[in-house]
């Protein structure tokens, strides 16, 4: 994954709250794979009329918004489904960093799974740069290291899981890492199977798995 | 351990399950029960793409929810499904457990049902354990007081090859709903009113256990319909502590322990809830004597309002953000402020979803609809296979078809929208669902999110009711 450091881009309000992941990808898109790209479909239906045409109003159709990396928004921002395609989309259309006062727990990690960085702000902050955006400002940046925002000659910090952001700073996925203890894993499981037999279910049978029954 | 700090439910069902934890406080936490669907394809396309097995298969679960079809034959198999994406993704999660040989309650498995219903139905959700799926109401499972949540692709890929998940210890809440529910009020209306109250971002970054003499008297199933809902007030897990009600919920489902086995666990499982003076981060109160029948006008689940309430007026509220919430929601919504809730006229209504399907639901609303005719359309789905054949032989099938409404076979069906039970854009449902977000239902679709006796009485009057007049002598 990319590692996240600083990003200086072109930042797009969008001052709604409780934007949930099925407006940031509707559930009708998320039956294709991922190498066909999300990036179009972001935000489709407030993007887009019913016959596809792009809505003149919507920030994200704003040509001084071309290109934007970042994306400003009231709180609860992802809240909803834990579709990882949400994040997805937004990475594809070059999102790189949301900010909001607020963001649903596993969009978050979605997020950060994906090189992405959710960064929450004060509210009054979010308010002052979305109004400041909608006066015609359209350049910011994020410096994840200082965990700090500036925008119109200010700045803000931000707070992200200190996990996260290491996570991010080096572009580094999790799963390696755990293999890495799979020894442990398998030790801990060893022991749990005879601590709570209960936890461990008996082994799946070979006949063909989608006539499973409920087991006597 | 005389010198061990008092722990709650969350930290005891925690602890039990850290392998290690890292410098930075990353715990690594052993997964009890991971369940997968037809959504899972990501996941087990990073599998494939790294050619990597499953090491603990017995503990990954597959279960046919979110794309399959309600209505039409289910015993020819996934390759007789019309529609080409839905077949497409129902013979996918079929060839992915088949790979890896995992278990799977498939299309035409007896057991087959929504996720969030199967897991209780089956005794695979335990309490103590560690539950997730790619499915963020997966916090359902929390009433048996497992610690449970959903999580996205790349994670669920992580416990597919490692059977773990590195977490960070969230936040302790608790919520307690103390005294006694009026007549014709369930869990619904409790999990709505704790979300109008806090807000759907309102626990964000923590674990909530429900608490209160309120809780501890609900059935299981209502204990499930209000864990359910905790992910809409942006909780990490809802969790209510094991008691005889578990376990009596438990005894006998095929995949709980048996005979001495079930003792030796619930032994374990009743010593799980929270010690006396252990310390929660924040706490909230609710009153179970104030909860009335409640329904959402807008587009958020925390825009609940009880059903003799009048919409909201933004230009009557203080802060700009929300008034600009409430008037987005309004617009979206078809609605004008100041208007009365039971002045709302619906044209369809929903009945099931992981939130309110179970044999309990659907006998609450059978109770408003028993000799009386529905004024508009409606789909009745069972939360799973055996909830269908359940309410077939205690005959309520016949009093909703009798009533007008359509009786089909059990998924995920018009709450998600995927299997194209939809609503049309613009059409307005009563719906037992757990969403009303903008086009959940369908593009353009309006969704009023209620409990099952409360959509019954919207089916019977045609608009929002309160659904206690409608009990009287029942």
């Amino acid at each position: 994954m990319q590692p996240f450091l600083t990003l200086a881009a072109t930042a797009c309000p969008l001052p709604l709250a409780n934007v949930d992941t099925d407006q940031l990808i509707p559930a009708r898109f998320m039956s294709r794979p991922r190498s066909a790209g999300y990036g179009d479909v972001l935000l489709y239906d407030l993007r887009f009329d019913a016959d596809g045409t792009a809505r003149p109003g919507f920030p994200l159709n704003d040509p001084a918004r071309t290109g934007a990396g970042i994306l400003v928004a009231r709180r609860n921002f992802g809240s909803g489904s834990s579709r990882e395609a949400a994040a997805y989309a937004l990475v594809d259309h070059g999102i790189r960093c949301v900010l909001a006062p607020s963001f649903g727990d596993i969009f978050s990690s979605n997020a950060v799974n994906n090189g992405l960085l959710p960064a929450r702000l004060e509210e009054e902050a979010v308010e002052w740069i979305l109004a400041w955006l909608e006066a015609g400002n359209t350049e910011m940046t994020v410096d994840l290291d200082a965990c700090s925002v500036s925008a119109g000659g200010r700045s803000w910090s931000f707070a992200i899981d200190p996990v996260w952001r290491t996570k991010l700073l080096n572009g580094w996925t999790d799963v390696d890492l755990t293999l890495s203890h799979a020894a442990a894993i398998e030790a801990f499981a060893t022991t749990d199977r005879a601590r709570r037999p209960w936890a461990w279910l008996p082994d799946v049978p070979s006949k063909e798995p989608s006539q499973e029954t409920p087991a006597a | 351990m005389a010198d061990q700090a008092p722990r709650t439910l969350f930290d005891k069902v925690w602890d039990a399950h850290v392998v290690l934890t890292r410098e930075d406080g990353q715990a690594l936490l052993l997964i009890d029960r991971h369940f997968f669907h037809e959504g899972s394809h990501h996941a087990f396309n990073q599998l494939a793409a790294r050619g990597a097995r499953v090491p603990y298969p017995t503990q990954n679960i597959g279960v046919v929810d979110h794309y399959i079809p309600t209505r039409g034959p289910r015993n020819r198999g996934p390759g007789a499904i019309a529609d080409p994406t839905i077949r497409r993704m129902v013979e996918q999660v079929t060839d992915n457990a088949a790979r890896h040989g995992l278990r799977l309650f498939g299309l035409n498995s007896p057991g087959q049902g929504i996720v969030h219903v199967v897991g209780p139905e089956q005794g695979l959700t335990l309490p103590g354990l560690t539950i997730v799926c790619g499915d963020s109401h997966t916090s359902t499972h929390g009433a048996f007081g497992a610690l449970a949540f959903g999580i996205g692709a790349s994670e669920v890929a992580h416990v597919l090859m490692t059977q773990t998940l590195w977490q960070r210890r969230p936040g302790r809440m608790r919520i307690a709903v103390e005294g006694e529910l009026g007549p014709g009020i369930g869990a619904k209306d409790v999990a709505l009113s704790i979300i109008a109250r806090i807000g759907a971002d309102g626990a964000a970054r923590h674990a909530v256990e429900y608490a209160g003499s309120a809780i501890r008297a609900l059935s299981m199933e209502g204990r499930l319909t209000l864990c359910n809902l905790a992910i809409e007030s942006g909780a990490r897990c809802g969790m209510v502590a094991p008691d005889e009600t578990t376990l009596a919920f438990l005894r006998g489902r095929p995949f709980a322990p048996q005979g001495a086995e079930f003792d030796q666990a619930a032994e374990a499982w009743l010593a799980l809830p929270g010690d006396t003076d252990a310390a929660f981060d924040r706490e909230v109160t609710l009153s179970a004597d104030e909860i009335a029948p409640i329904v959402t006008w807008g587009v958020s689940p925390e825009d609940a309002l009880p059903v003799t309430a009048t919409l909201p007026d933004p230009d009557r509220t203080q802060d700009p953000a929300r008034a600009a919430g409430i008037r987005d929601g309004l617009d979206y919504m078809g609605l004008r402020a100041g208007q009365k809730l039971s002045d709302i006229a619906v044209d369809r209504v929903f009945i099931g979803s992981c939130t309110n399907s179970r044999i309990e639901d659907l006998r609450a609303a059978a109770a408003v609809l028993a000799g009386r005719r529905a004024r508009v359309p409606g789909l009745v789905s069972p939360g799973s296979t055996l909830v269908k054949q359940q309410a077939e032989q205690e005959g309520l099938d016949r009093i909703f078809r009798d009533a007008g409404l359509e009786w089909v076979e059990s998924g995920c069906s018009m709450c998600v929208g995927m299997n194209g039970d939809l609503l049309a854009a613009g059409e307005r449902c009563a719906s037992t669902t757990n969403r009303n977000f903008k086009g959940r239902q369908g593009k353009g679709s309006r969704t009023h999110l209620m409990s099952p006796a409360m959509v019954a009485a919207a089916a019977v009057t045609g608009h929002l009711t309160d659904v206690r007049p409608l009990l009287e002598g029942r």
